[in-house]
């Protein structure tokens, strides 16, 4: 359990590639399933658009998920996650066909902390919308 | 409807422990497209130094909230679910999840607070080991859109 990433080589500004994830009907109700949030704001666009939403939308939980991926994905070791928060600043518009929505997520370090901790800054986009605010991770580097 | 403050600081535990399988790992690393081995294959995990599977780090969210949950769904609160998106979330990792982990889970509402013409609510989760070893802090704030208005 031992991150890949080293505490050393990292600087503070350093920029993580942005991966881009794909979220389509299907996921959604993956999600749901596998989470247990069967809230039909995420599946049933005839409830969605009732309650004055544009489409069904991606649940929050997904995007964060996804932000959670990169960090991991970087860091080498899903232990390495110390402390992960998001607010979810603006929905993800999931429509009903065969391209989904996209988000896209980037990060950059923006603190070196002791005990070989890093903060990451994280910035996650689906569209024109930034989908995620205050999203950051705190990691333990090798 | 504005929600019932009387109901910040009431705490609501878990009735059971929640035991942590590879089959809802693997199930939930699938729902998120995260096709790391870590998350599926026991060797693989144990190579990489883990006892057992690791569960993604957004994986609490598939339990944490059963306690929580019910007072959620309780009248006296006032909560219209058809109105309820996801706010904020955030986790405080003690150590990681593993396959065969006994988990039970506490949670209190900490805050209820308008924002505009929207009701704010928070709840914290203290998840432990049956044991008694925290594993995991949540803090999940939902927004009730017009609740306030």
């Amino acid at each position: 359990m031992t991150a890949t990433v080293k505490y050393d080589e990292v600087e503070v500004g350093q920029e993580i590639p942005a991966a881009d994830y794909s979220v389509r009907r299907v996921n959604l109700v993956m999600y749901a399933g596998a989470s247990g949030d069967f809230n039909p704001i995420h599946w049933n666009e005839r409830f969605a658009t009732a309650v004055g939403l544009p489409d069904v939308i991606a649940h929050g939980m997904y995007t964060m998920a996804q932000g959670g991926r990169f960090v991991t994905d970087w860091v080498g070791d899903p232990g390495a996650l110390v402390d992960y928060g998001v607010r979810f600043s603006s929905m993800v518009v999931v429509p009903d066909d065969d391209q989904g929505a996209t988000i896209t997520v980037s990060g950059v370090v923006e603190q070196k902390l002791e005990d070989k901790r890093v903060v990451v800054g994280l910035t996650a986009r689906s569209g024109d919308a930034r989908v995620l605010s205050k999203a950051r991770a705190v990691v333990q580097l090798s | 409807m504005a929600l019932n403050r009387d109901f910040v600081g009431r705490t609501f535990p878990s009735s059971a422990p929640y035991e942590v399988s590879r089959v809802k790992i693997k199930e939930f690393a699938a729902a998120i497209g995260d096709g790391n081995p870590i998350y599926r294959d026991r060797g693989a995990a144990q190579a990489a130094g883990h006892p057992d599977v690791v569960a993604p780090p957004t994986f609490p969210i598939a339990f944490s909230l059963q306690s929580g949950g019910e007072a959620l769904a309780d009248p006296d609160l006032g909560l219209n679910l058809a109105m309820v998106v996801h706010g904020e979330q955030r986790f405080e990792y003690n150590r990681p999840i593993y396959a065969g982990d006994e988990l039970i889970t506490s949670s209190t509402i900490t805050d209820i607070r308008s924002a505009g013409r929207n009701e704010l609510l928070t709840v914290r989760s203290d998840i432990t080991t049956v044991a008694g070893e925290p594993v995991c802090t949540t803090y999940n704030t939902i927004v009730e859109r017009g609740g306030a208005a």
